[in-house]
Parts: structure tokens; C-alpha cells; sequence
């Protein structure tokens, strides 16, 4: 257990909503085909704005909000699996453009559980190397979608959102404990993105089709439907808690059914599974974030209160943070 | 495990994930046709069904109805007391 506590939450989503019926125009859909599987209504997507461009605009309203000076931060990181670039990460734009000159700063990639992974590696460094520190889930999803693909392009949304952490042991706020697992064998089951070999020197052609989300859907709902709820009990189980314990379970918001199937398997009510998917769809390393800063600023959640954050996704990568807020 | 057996432990799987009454569902009942479940239903279904009897099911392709799965579970049933 440490003393770590979530100081500030915000969050910044393009302002272009696109609602299922929409999506008509590009591949064969409906509304009621997409909500019922998945309680997806609606998506925001990016008319234009980068990754970083969301992620700056997240840093700026934590400062804002906090009261706090750029050059208070002792570093920044951004969970993403969608960055502007290979080089310069996205983390070390925002500390650019923000002008925190103090902080080092540098992107994460654990998909849908990088804020979860965020955390952990954000909980290591305010024990070593500083007392203040930023952690931003931020993506633009939709360059990754093929939007004719009516299997997964119907699923995602863009945004970015995130905490300012600060080591405050007298606040009784506390990261309980955390369970991260990485089942790398299945990492296949779901990919985007891919980098094909094309140089002078390339002899063998590398498939250069792959650049778009690609997913075995069964095979990611068994792991997640079987995995989460296993990992949230080993988290609770090494925090000294009971499943009954948690107040709230925030978990990476990609499907209704999924959510309900946990909330199933875990024999906990569905009330204390907070969802937003409707609204934004999956917008991975994104919806942990959102969904906290949402409870957060809409009173929610209180201060004192457990919390379970759990996510899952492309690596295969599942993780569960236990937080005292 | 006999026949009916397998069978009375899928009906029960299908009615709890479908929320139809028990005696909808028979040997003849097509899954997505006559029980209106999705995508999601089935991967549901097959997922309480392989951890249920502790078996692999590696394609949903070809399984329709009630008695396509009991059929399946019953040879994967045969193929794991062979090894």
C-alpha cells in the first residue's frame, strides 16, 4: 500500500459525436444490431485533432483544475496504443507544449490496460523520483479503423483523459494493490496498427494490409469475461479485501455484455458497474480515465471510497488497480 | 455421461444466457433462429459449455442447434477418456 492519491481528474473528447445510424452510410449496420450487442450509441471522433492534441488539452485543464504550475510536474506519461508518432512520444509533445521543463516524460503501450500499467509504473516512480506526476490514457482510434469493417469499426471512439498523482500519505487516499497479467501467446487475437518491413534491403514482402484493428471476437470476449474477473480477485485478495468491499467497479469500457458478464461471474450487483460506453464507445487506454473523471466530477464517487479499476485488451494485457479514493 | 445428461447441463446453460422458458429448448431447437440469440449469446453459450465440461470448442461454424452441441460435447467427451 502506498499513499498515493488522485489529486485531479479531467477529460477532453473531440466534439464530432457520430451515432450508430450514421455509420450506415459506410458499411451495413443498424442501431439496433449495435446496441444490442455491444450498448454502444454513440461515438466522438476525431475530425482532425492528434492524440497529442487531446492529451495537451487533458494536461491543461489537471493544471488548471489543481492550481498547479507546469514546473511542479516530476513527470508525465501517456498510456496510448494510437501516438502521432514512432518519435517524439506523445507524453514528451505535451511536456513540450505545456512547458513543464522539470518533468521527463514518455508513452506506454499496454492497449486498453495502459492505464492501468500507467498507474503501477506511476505509483513506482513517485516512490524514486518525485512527488508529482501526470498519467494520460489518450487515443485516436479512428486512423486505426478500417470504416468499411462493420466487425470492429462500429466498437471504437477517440478521447484522451487523465489524473495528476501526488505522494500524500496524511490524505487516507491509497493504491491498495495491483494484479497485472500479460498473456502474450494470444497477443494475435487482436491486433491494429502493423508496421510492415519495407526498406531498400527488404527481400521478403511483409503483409502491408494489416494497418487496421483486426480482433477474433470470441476469443477476446473468453479472455475478458474469464480473465477479468480473476484478476480483479487477486487484487482484492492482496489488497486484504473482499469482491463485497469494493464501492465501485470502473472497468475499460468496451462492451455492455462484457460488463454485465463480469459483474456476473463476480456475483456483484450491476449498479456498482459504472459505464459510459454508450456515450463513447471502446476508446481503450482512453475510457478508464473517462469513466473515473466522469463518477469523479459528477459526485459519484467520494473521497474514502474503493474503488476497482480493471482493464483489458491487445497484447493480450489484463490489469486491476484497487484505489482508495 | 449419458446423452441426456449432456443434454439437460447444455438447456440449462442456453436457458440461463437466453432467458427462455426450459421447455423451448429442445434437441430441435435452432440456437439463433428460434432463440433470437446474437453473436454474443453463442460465444456466451459456448463459453459456459467448454467450462462446464472442461472441453475445447474451437469453431462455433456448423453448431445450429441444440443437438449439434450436445453431439459435440459428446465427442469431445469420448476423444479425452481416449487419452
Amino acid at each position: 500500500m502506498t499513499g498515493i492519491q488522485i489529486v485531479q481528474s479531467a477529460n477532453t473528447v473531440p466534439e464530432r459525436v457520430v451515432l450508430n445510424d450514421e455509420l450506415n452510410a459506410y458499411m451495413e449496420t443498424s442501431d439496433e444490431w449495435i446496441s444490442t450487442r455491444t450498448g454502444i450509441k454513440q461515438r466522438h471522433v476525431s475530425t482532425g485533432q492528434t492524440t497529442s492534441d487531446l492529451c495537451t488539452s487533458v494536461a491543461q485543464k489537471l493544471l488548471n483544475q489543481a492550481g498547479w504550475q507546469a514546473s511542479d510536474l516530476d513527470f508525465i506519461v501517456v498510456a496510448t496504443m494510437s501516438p502521432d508518432y514512432q518519435t517524439p512520444a506523445t507524453a514528451a509533445i505535451v511536456q513540450g507544449r505545456i512547458g513543464a521543463a522539470k518533468a521527463f516524460a514518455f508513452d506506454l503501450n499496454a492497449a486498453c490496460s495502459g492505464f492501468i500499467y500507467g498507474l503501477k509504473v506511476a505509483e513506482g516512480l513517485l516512490q524514486v523520483a518525485g512527488n508529482r506526476g501526470m498519467l494520460i490514457g489518450g487515443e485516436v482510434l479512428s486512423k486505426l479503423i478500417d470504416w468499411h469493417e462493420r466487425s470492429t469499426a462500429v466498437l471504437f471512439g477517440d478521447g484522451a483523459a487523465g489524473v495528476l498523482l501526488a505522494n500524500r500519505a496524511e490524505s487516507g487516499s491509497a493504491f491498495l494493490a495491483t494484479d497485472l497479467q500479460t498473456l502474450g501467446d494470444l497477443g494475435d487475437r487482436l491486433t491494429a496498427g502493423y508496421q510492415p518491413v519495407d526498406s531498400v534491403f527488404t527481400t521478403d514482402a511483409t503483409d502491408a494490409h494489416r494497418r487496421y484493428f483486426e480482433m477474433d471476437g470470441r476469443a477476446v470476449y473468453k479472455f475478458a469475461t474469464h480473465q477479468v474477473p480473476e484478476s480483479i480477485e487477486r487484487a482484492v485478495q492482496k489488497a486484504g479485501l473482499l469482491v463485497q468491499d469494493v464501492d465501485y467497479f470502473i472497468l475499460h469500457q468496451a462492451n455492455q455484455r462484457i460488463i454485465d458478464q463480469i459483474a456476473k461471474r463476480l456475483d456483484q450487483p450491476s449498479d456498482k458497474f459504472l459505464s459510459n460506453v454508450a456515450r463513447f464507445g471502446n476508446t481503450s487506454a482512453a475510457s478508464i480515465p473517462i469513466l473515473l473523471d466522469e463518477v469523479i466530477q459528477d459526485g459519484t464517487l467520494q473521497r474514502g471510497q474503493t474503488i476497482a479499476l480493471s482493464g483489458f485488451g491487445g497484447g493480450l494485457t489484463v490489469g486491476t488497480q484497487i484505489i482508495k479514493y | 455421461m449419458t446423452n441426456d445428461e449432456i443434454f439437460s447441463k447444455v438447456q440449462a446453460i442456453i436457458v440461463d444466457q437466453t432467458g427462455e422458458d426450459a421447455d423451448k429448448v429442445t434437441m430441435t431447437t435452432n440456437i439463433k433462429q428460434d432463440l433470437d440469440a446474437d453473436s454474443l449469446d453463442i460465444f456466451e453459450v459456448i463459453n459456459e459449455i467448454e467450462d462446464e465440461f472442461d472441453i475445447k470448442i474451437e469453431t462455433e461454424e456448423g453448431i445450429e442447434t441444440v443437438s449439434d452441441l450436445v453431439t459435440f460435447v459428446e465427442k469431445q467427451l469420448a476423444a479425452k477418456d481416449k487419452e
